[in-house]
């Protein structure tokens, strides 16, 4: 079941049976500017929901990116560290930062579907 | 808004809203310079190899003591004659803005007149020929220029003792935070947070950070200035100090402060004060009366001491009584013979928190700031104060009719705008700011302090003349008209005339380039 | 007032146009407690003249340096400075500059400034420098924060080597931001074993090279057994000429280098103002302290400088930066990169061999005088004398004979009785043959 979800603080996350992507939304990498530099975890790293899992900068701006659910670090995107563009070219694509082993799938219903995200992004203004 | 409408004709009639017309600027040259423009290239690539613009004697026989450690590699430094060094470092001076040619309205950072007497004074073979670590017999007035200056430190600020080793602002910061801590621990009080405005310059949670400290963040209220009541909700049992600006980073003064310091004091906490804006009150409000345990001066910002391309600076920090035991090293004592270098933890200095640099801090801005202090006296001193707040409301007035003041009401010495006027221009801060370089002033603060939208922070200094306000304000306001007329294009693309336009500073993070390289394959871009 | 444009006209206009009565209108949040009439106890303004003076007649109570037989070194050397140095430090354009925030308005600091980081990388054998810090002692602590963060271990072992402010500077920073020191005690005429020391939980360390007591060593091996251990080895220099002849720190292995500049463009100054060196290697660039200026291309695709990877620092990282460091020491640094390449490669190295040349014929006289011993085995341009008294009381009596004979050890270790009879002494390329004749007698004489 590939269910896509997002925080508050603008990740996205898709599930995938018992692993998850996560990146940071279109909403976020407009407002960051362009990328510049990301720092991912280490695999094997335990997260914890609303910890901060990587970092994401601009020339101007450095900003934590959150775990939307607590896991396991199994792969982290090699190919943002290379090219950091790809996070603004293509956010919920090919500028995924990790994948997570979920501790309980539970935690993602508590997060936003698109419809209720977009909802609160229309609302910062 | 009738007045709106009159400053948006008037600049008009001036002819200072129209957009810039051609100027020639895309004329091409062989040489790439234009005019009095000149490029120049790095050192490195102007080798002259054996060549030295500095005539040094062999050195006469001598069996080596190194013990074989002898670099058998060349270093790779390029070697040029003293004329073609002269005119590379002058072709580079001519690429640079600098108070000398103009406002530079940089908000708390206090960019006024350097005055060349203390230039002279600091050279002085007296001063600048001394080494610190001479016998005391041999420095006597080195010591009596630092203890006069603590002297005139004391008195404008009303506190008791100063500290004069920290080398910056940011490093007297460390200072005062070092000395709270060492006083809560001393009393056996110690405790874990610091209390910082939002409003707050980045050294200060940074500071706190390296102090061991974690950072709790205040709210502005309404008015600009420290919410009271969200303050004495955050002060508790575990609150070491407040932080605070004052006059603040939006240039208002805390008129709230007496009783945030009765509150931070009734919590057993500290009251440290970030003296980046002290050119608001210097000769006319103490420190000591407000209820401030530490404060920083930054000599390089209210005492005049050259910015010098981003330092040297100095930093001292007046103490009061509960704090001065814990002051860093050297401290000067008044003795029985004279004046003492005290350079180790014992007799006064017994509690120090110890040493902050390897030796008795930056005698020669101590010397220049001295001079600026001298020469202004205590009357002079209070006269800047009155003509930097004169200065930035006289602004104020000229400008908000059009540019959207933050806060409304008076100012201190600078004055903070956000983007609201820029409002569906498409014109944002930082577009405005490139397009006033065109116009031949250095910008003002852009996008801090955070706690408003695009924020614009201008510091004018009493340094400016009238007639220079009155340019500074037309061209504001003619840049606005042009935003608002809907020129955008001519906004990003700015600024035009200067040696580079705007510059990628994307691709500068993305691939870091921090040095010349002697393969030519690593230096990046097109000439 | 001379520094002051604004007229008493001027004044009252600016007054009527805001719409107030008086200027203390302006000062109405100033609470009232606080409010003082008249003008703070010091005396009024004064013209240039007596300015002049009055600090003049301070500065005619020292004995400058260049006055007299000098030979104190102790981290602070002093060495002829071309007078274009200062003529061009004093341009506008430079001296009264700010920080280069705004790059198109500030090419020529932003091109000096990576021309110096190139110059520092290159000195110190490493990859990368930064734009300045503002001493060499404050650049040592900060070089122990960072071995700390990129290691995530805790403990600095301190060599006995290490200049005593240098090792003080780091205890007072290391007692408030965590982390233990293991310092090593100052035993000059025998060496360290640091190697034995180093385990798992050393972040680095921190030599320094000539040592405080002018011995110069290769650090090769103990670079090796830090890597082995997965800690880091700083160096640090606090005469910066010595590297005009001395094998680099990056050569024998270095991963980080903190070093004080003020040998080359800036005078002694009393202390201060100098300037920190700091540089280190590439892959460890985003831990690094200071601002840090990198080449990239203009709209128009021309070459220029801009300050970068500035989310290390404060004013975006705030309490997650690297440091709290603002302000740098960039008038001074401008001056060491002028210096330099009036210098040059060449120049450097003549400078270099001067002062070894100056210190080595000193060293053999002084060895003549009877019961006065050399303690060293290398030395660059410093050494170290055993004297058969304290060597303070002889300081202080070749002071009256108008000599500055060098620096006792005793005024940085005073607590160390042992070490009372030691006797820094410097010799640069500013020492003349009558300055080495006078030293000899003088110590000779008082020593007798």
């Amino acid at each position: 079941m590939s269910a896509l979800r997002f925080t508050k603080d603008h990740e996205w996350i898709r599930q995938d049976g018992d692993t998850a992507v996560i990146g940071i939304t279109d909403y976020a990498q407009s407002q960051l500017g362009d990328v510049v530099y990301v720092e991912l975890p280490e695999l094997g790293r335990r997260v914890e929901q609303g910890k901060e899992a990587a970092v994401v900068e601009s020339a101007k701006a450095a900003s934590e990116v959150y775990a939307p659910i607590s896991g396991e670090v199994i792969a982290v995107n090699g190919a943002i560290v290379d090219d950091p563009a790809k996070v603004n070219a293509d956010p919920m694509g090919e500028g995924w930062f990790l994948k997570l082993k979920l501790a309980d799938a539970r935690q993602l219903d508590a997060l936003m579907d698109e419809a209720a995200y977009l909802k609160f992004v229309a609302e910062q203004g | 808004m009738t007045g709106w409408r009159q400053a948006l004709s008037a600049t008009r009639d001036q002819t200072t809203g129209a957009p810039p017309a051609e100027t020639g600027s895309d004329m091409a040259t062989m040489t790439g310079n234009r005019g009095l423009q000149i490029e120049e290239k790095l050192l490195f690539e102007q080798d002259s190899p054996g060549h030295c613009g500095v005539d040094l004697p062999e050195a006469l026989q001598f069996r080596s003591r190194l013990g074989g450690l002898e670099r058998d590699a060349p270093i790779g430094l390029p070697g040029l004659s003293e004329p073609q060094i002269v005119r590379h470092f002058t072709r580079l001076s001519q690429k640079n803005y600098a108070i000398d040619s103009g406002l530079y309205p940089l908000g708390s950072c206090t960019m006024k007149h350097n005055p060349r007497l203390n230039e002279k004074l600091a050279r002085l073979p007296g001063f600048a020929d001394l080494h610190p670590l001479q016998p005391a017999t041999t420095v006597a007035g080195a010591l009596e220029l630092i203890d006069t200056l603590a002297h005139w430190l004391k008195l404008l600020t009303g506190m008791p003792a100063v500290a004069l080793s920290p080398a910056a602002g940011a490093h007297g910061e460390l200072c005062g935070m070092m000395t709270i801590r060492a006083a809560l621990t001393a009393s056996g009080d110690a405790r874990r947070r610091i209390l910082v405005p939002e409003s707050a310059h980045g050294t200060n949670p940074a500071t706190a950070a390296a102090c061991g400290y974690a950072i709790d963040s205040i709210p502005a209220n309404p008015r600009g200035r420290v919410d009271l009541a969200a303050l004495k909700a955050a002060l508790g049992g575990d609150v070491a100090a407040l932080m605070l600006t004052n006059p603040n980073t939006c240039g208002l003064f805390e008129d709230e402060i007496l009783e945030i310091a009765a509150a931070v004091h009734a919590a057993g906490a500290y009251f440290y004060c970030d003296g980046a804006n002290f050119n608001a009150i210097v000769g006319r409000v103490r420190p000591a009366d407000l209820g401030i345990d530490a404060l920083h001066l930054n000599l390089h910002k209210t005492f005049s001491t050259p910015h010098g391309g981003g330092g040297p600076g100095s930093g001292p920090v007046a103490l009061a009584a509960t704090l001065a035991p814990y002051a860093p090293l050297p401290w000067i004592v008044h003795a029985a013979d004279g004046l003492v270098l005290v350079e180790h933890a014992d007799g006064p200095a017994h509690h120090t928190i110890g040493r902050l640099k390897g030796f008795h801090g930056q005698m020669g801005m101590f010397v220049r700031a001295l001079a600026y202090m001298m020469s202004h006296g205590a009357d002079g001193l209070k006269q800047v104060a009155e003509d930097a707040v004169l200065n930035a409301n006289y602004l104020r007035v000229r400008v908000e009719p059009v540019l959207s003041l933050a806060y409304p009401g008076t100012c201190m010495h600078e004055v903070l705008f956000d983007d609201r006027f820029l409002k569906d221009t498409g014109v944002t801060t930082l577009d405005f700011a490139k397009a006033l370089i065109d116009e031949g002033f250095h910008p003002m603060t852009m996008y801090f302090p955070l706690v408003v939208h695009g924020a614009l922070l201008i510091e004018p200094t009493e340094t400016e003349s009238k007639a220079a306000l009155d340019q500074f304000a037309d061209v504001l306001l003619g840049l606005a008209a042009r935003a608002r007329a809907g020129d955008a294009a001519s906004f990003h693309a700015a600024p035009r005339l200067t040696p580079r336009r705007r510059l990628d500073e994307t691709n500068a993070a993305r691939k870091p380039v921090l040095r010349w390289r002697p393969d030519p394959v690593r230096t990046e871009a097109a000439e | 007032m001379r520094y002051l444009p604004l007229t008493r006209h001027d004044r009252a206009d600016m007054l009527a146009a805001i719409g107030v009565p008086s200027i203390d209108a302006l000062f109405a949040d100033v609470p009232a407690p606080a409010r003082r009439e008249g003008l703070v106890d010091l005396p009024r303004a004064r013209g240039e003249l007596e300015v002049d003076r009055a600090i003049a007649a301070m500065a005619a109570k020292n004995v400058a340096a260049g006055s007299v037989p000098f030979f104190l070194g102790g981290g602070v050397y002093r060495h002829h400075v071309p007078a274009a140095v200062d003529h061009l430090i004093q341009r506008g354009e430079f001296l009264t500059s700010y920080t280069p925030y705004q790059p198109e308005l500030a090419q020529g600091t932003l091109q000096a400034l990576f021309e110096f980081q190139t110059q520092v990388a290159l000195l110190t054998g490493m990859e990368v420098a930064n734009a300045s810090l503002y001493d060499g002692a404050t650049a040592c602590a900060e070089a122990v924060a960072m071995a700390r963060r990129v290691t995530r271990r805790g403990t600095a072992i301190l060599s006995g080597g290490l200049h005593p402010h240098y090792r003080e500077v780091c205890e007072t920073y290391g007692r408030f931001a965590g982390g233990g020191l293991a310092l090593q005690p100052p035993n000059p005429g025998s060496g360290e074993d640091l190697a034995r020391l180093v385990d798992q939980g050393t972040a680095c360390v921190v030599v320094q090279n000539p040592d405080f007591f002018g011995e110069v060593r290769d650090y090769a091996a103990l670079a090796q057994a830090c890597h082995a251990a997965g800690a880091l080895l700083v160096v640090i220099v606090t005469e910066i000429v010595s590297l005009g002849m001395v094998r680099s720190p990056g050569e024998m292995g270095a991963d980080i280098v903190a070093a004080e500049g003020q040998s080359i463009g800036n005078a002694l100054n009393f202390g201060g103002p100098h300037v920190g060196l700091f540089a280190s290697r590439d892959g460890l660039v985003r831990q690094m302290p200071g601002r840090l200026v990198g080449q990239t291309a203009d709209a128009e695709g021309r070459r220029g400088w801009v300050l970068t990877l500035s989310t290390r620092e404060q004013h975006i990282r705030r309490e997650k930066a690297t440091s709290n460091i603002c302000t740098n020491a960039g008038l001074c640094a401008l001056a060491f990169t002028i210096h330099l390449s009036l210098l040059g490669e060449a120049g450097l190295v003549r400078l270099a061999r001067l002062n070894h040349a100056a210190a080595v014929g000193l060293a053999e006289r002084l060895a003549t005088v009877p019961r006065v011993d050399l303690l060293n085995r290398n030395f660059f341009n410093e050494f170290t004398l055993r004297l058969p008294v304290p060597a303070a009381a002889v300081v202080d009596r070749l002071a009256e004979r108008g000599i500055l004979a060098g620096i006792p050890v005793s005024r940085l270790y005073p607590e160390r009785e042992d070490l009372a009879d030691l006797l820094l002494v410097a010799a640069t390329e500013t020492v003349t043959a009558d300055d080495v004749d006078r030293l000899e007698q003088g110590l000779g004489e008082v020593l007798r």
